[in-house]
């Protein structure tokens, strides 16, 4: 207990010295968080997928779009317990230069979509309004918040897939069933899609962008995969069927360059940790080499001593680790209204957190280790002869 | 009177242990900035210098992308017949039909599919792009399933090297060739026949027209012409290297609003650490500060060694940091653009503005984490200095 005191006197000593090189760790150990919780966000949508999903989509690409009849085929396919569809829509809102502007609109089948997505929790009487209105759309609680949009509200933008000026009424507003459930999407009706472009642009046909699959077990996925795509294997638009998560996993894939880039300074952040620390530990280390000789003088074994070396780092570490994670709340906050609508769903996990703490202690391990040593193995003579 | 170099020098190697330790973490922080701001270089050089200024693109009206637009037969006869549209030799206008569409190969390294983009050209394509040539076998035939692929796609996915054959669209289409277009946008795509795609996918119109402006001086006048044609009422003129610095903004931002938020959280731990390094060093030598006032040394020489001792750690540590970024030049990544849909390659462009504001930001944090310390060793009382230890 004795010895515990003697570490907190000595990290007082430098009270300036100990403050700045906490508020440098836990700079650090924010920015590691920060940069986790991006990289989580990233793969939110494969968190977040159904583990009884499925999608299809054309082979080719899914720029592609596929036939609406193929709807009555899939549903006949052993295994498959419902089927739903959902077009890309696109759309310019605003200012296109502002992120905030941007968010996903998908075209969907009313009736089917929304049961095959259970985690996007509409209240009934709103869902029934959806129904029966064609231009209405439903929006997550998320995006309602970030523009103000209220039920009854009207969102209006021009078409960039699909030309022309679109009108839209807010008739209900989902949240989500999970904490990984993206809440800034907008719904409309498919048939509204279909009717506007047959108005505005004749003769171009609509079609699907892709079909959302929900089968009775996980197991039965391979098989209903194979079975869909050799049914259109040889029609005009083969297709391609996968589980929701790998369909997610191949978005996150096509930014993979990014994310490993981010998790290479991830690590390069730690390796900063520990520069600041050691730099720390190191000087004080050097300045008390008189004082470490006395203790040896005085019968104090070179187990004490590291721990007097130890536990200051340890100490420090500790402290700048706390202190940045609870900064990391904030940072995160601001960096999702920095770039609102980029990451739907971003959330600081528990995994950072735990990984936070671990660097910033390994880090307090390894800066004592060499200063610990060091004093160890000095002999009493030359640390008393020492000037600081 | 000042005080020499070679004592700031000095001081420095005495310490050599700490001096290193600060110096490795201003290079770290150094090394992620520059990095940032050469990847963003990459991504914009890429795009912009994928446009020419002498050439105008025409796409649906508020089409995002080539992606997002479609320009049908008789809008492109019209623009054929334009005035505005240079014209070659042989009197026909340099004008590219095009169609773009994006399609599905795996990647090489990683065996997850990429989206490419699929570009259906007319013989005038190549005439307009002069910096695209054949880096290996020949230009494709057209009326024919053959494919030239820009390098990037030769060297990042599989399957699409010389001489194999790529499935897409219901048919087969044979590489005859691989394009180098000098590390612009091109090289991120397969080109082919605009007619043998639009009949391979059922695609009745065009995705864009690109032609050489007649009097590049007078876009702003042809411009106004389109819109008020009431032929031309469905599409928009855009300077091509306009529409590109458009394509690179979404991703180019984002790099920067992420990498600039990680290197400013990264400056301040860098800037503590040499603060931390500075108020040890004055505290170490207060008889030192003290011995050089009595000489007759002013407070602001004393202020100025600290402060340049300071600027020299960050100075070094800047320039080791470029030095390690340096090496990233030889490396390219190819990333999702979302604007286009599909990959984009590119790397981290090391220009001279890039050196520049890495050191100046290296100096910068020097200034912020000395200043403090060097203000208290200038306004040590020399009595009391002398006295300590």
């Amino acid at each position: 207990m004795k010895l515990l005191r003697l570490v907190f006197k000595n990290l007082l000593r430098h009270r300036l010295r100990t403050g700045l090189t906490i508020v440098g760790i836990a700079t650090a150990v924010m920015a590691f968080g920060l940069i986790r919780t991006i990289v989580d966000a990233w793969n939110a949508g494969v968190t977040g997928a159904a583990a009884n999903r499925m999608i299809t989509r054309h082979r080719v690409s899914l720029v592609f779009p596929i036939p609406l009849p193929y709807k009555d085929e899939i549903a006949k396919i052993p295994g498959v317990t419902g089927v739903s569809w959902a077009h890309w829509f696109g759309g310019v809102y605003g200012d296109p230069n502002d992120f905030k502007n941007f968010w996903a609109r998908f075209a969907v089948d009313p009736e089917t979509f929304f049961d095959l997505y259970p985690e996007y929790q509409v209240p009934p009487d709103q869902m029934a309004a959806f129904k029966k209105e064609r231009n209405a759309c439903i929006i997550g609680r998320k995006l309602a918040q970030q523009h103000g949009f209220k039920l009854g509200d009207v969102i209006t933008m021009n078409g960039d897939i699909y030309a022309g000026r679109w009108q839209w009424v807010v008739r209900g507003i989902y949240t989500g069933r999970e904490p990984s459930t993206d809440e800034t999407q907008m719904f409309f009706q498919y048939a509204y899609l279909f009717e506007q472009v047959r108005q505005n642009e004749p003769g171009r046909p609509v079609e699907v962008g892709w079909y959302v699959l929900r089968v009775a077990t996980p197991d039965a996925m391979p098989r209903v995969a194979a079975a869909v795509d050799d049914q259109f294997q040889n029609s005009r638009a083969p297709t391609k069927t996968e589980s929701e998560k790998a369909f997610q996993q191949s978005f996150v894939q096509m930014s993979s360059a990014i994310i490993t880039s981010l998790q290479v300074i991830s690590v390069v952040i730690v390796g900063i940790i520990l520069l600041v620390l050691a730099n720390t530990i190191v000087m004080s280390v050097r300045e008390r080499t008189r004082e470490y000789a006395v203790l040896k003088t005085l019968g104090f074994s070179g187990r004490h001593l590291v721990g007097f070396v130890l536990g200051e780092a340890l100490v420090i570490s500790l402290s700048g680790g706390v202190l940045g994670l609870l900064l990391t709340f904030p940072i995160v906050q601001g960096f999702a209204k920095a770039l609102p609508t980029f990451f739907p769903v971003i959330n600081v996990a528990p995994l950072t957190l735990a990984l936070g703490i671990g660097a910033a202690l390994l880090a307090g391990l390894a800066a004592a280790a060499v200063p610990a040593n060091r004093v160890v193995r000095m002999p009493i003579v030359v640390g008393l002869r020492t000037v600081g | 009177m000042r005080i020499p170099f070679s004592y700031v020098w000095r001081s420095l190697w005495a310490r050599r242990l700490t001096t290193a330790l600060t110096i490795g973490g201003v290079a770290l922080v150094v090394f992620v900035f520059a990095g940032v701001l050469m990847l963003a270089r990459g991504l914009e050089a890429t795009l912009v210098d994928t446009g020419s200024p002498s050439d105008a693109i025409v796409l649906r009206r508020s089409a995002t992308s080539e992606l997002s637009s479609q320009v049908d037969r008789a809008t492109a006869d019209v623009l054929e017949a334009e005035n505005g549209v240079a014209r070659a030799a042989d009197g026909r206008a340099l004008l590219s039909r095009e169609l773009m569409l994006v399609i599905n190969l795996y990647k090489k390294k990683s065996d997850a599919f990429g989206n490419v983009s699929l570009r259906g050209v007319t013989a005038r394509a190549l005439e307009l792009r002069p910096g695209v040539r054949i880096l290996e076998g020949r230009p494709f035939q057209f009326g024919t399933h053959e494919v030239v692929v820009g390098k990037s796609i030769a060297t990042q996915f599989k399957g699409a090297t010389l001489g194999s054959v790529l499935a897409f669209g219901g048919d087969r289409w044979t590489v005859v060739g691989v394009l180098d277009a000098g590390g612009t946008g091109f090289d991120s795509e397969i080109w082919g026949d605009v007619d043998q795609f639009m009949q391979a996918f059922g695609r009745p119109v065009y995705s864009s027209a690109t032609f050489r402006l007649a009097d590049p001086a007078h876009f702003d006048q042809l411009k106004a012409r389109f819109q008020a044609d009431p032929r031309l009422q469905s599409v928009e003129l855009k300077r091509e290297q306009e529409y590109y610095r458009e394509q690179s903004q979404t991703l180019a931002k984002f790099i920067r609003i992420l990498g600039l938020l990680v290197t400013t959280i990264f400056s301040f731990g860098a800037m503590i650490g040499a603060m931390i390094t500075m108020y040890a060093a004055v505290a170490n030598r207060t008889v030192e500060v003290g011995t050089l006032r009595a000489l007759g040394f002013r407070r602001w020489s004393v202020l100025g060694a600290f402060l340049l001792e300071s600027i020299v750690l960050a100075l070094v540590g800047g320039a080791l940091g470029v030095a390690l970024a340096a090496f990233l030049s030889f490396q390219r990544i190819s990333v999702i653009n979302f604007q286009s849909f599909s990959e984009i390659g590119f790397g981290f462009a090391l220009s001279p503005s890039v050196v520049v504001s890495a050191l100046i930001f290296a100096v910068v944090m020097g200034i912020v984490g000395g200043f403090l310390p060097a203000v208290r060793a200038s306004r040590l009382n020399i009595v009391n200095a002398l006295r300590a230890a």
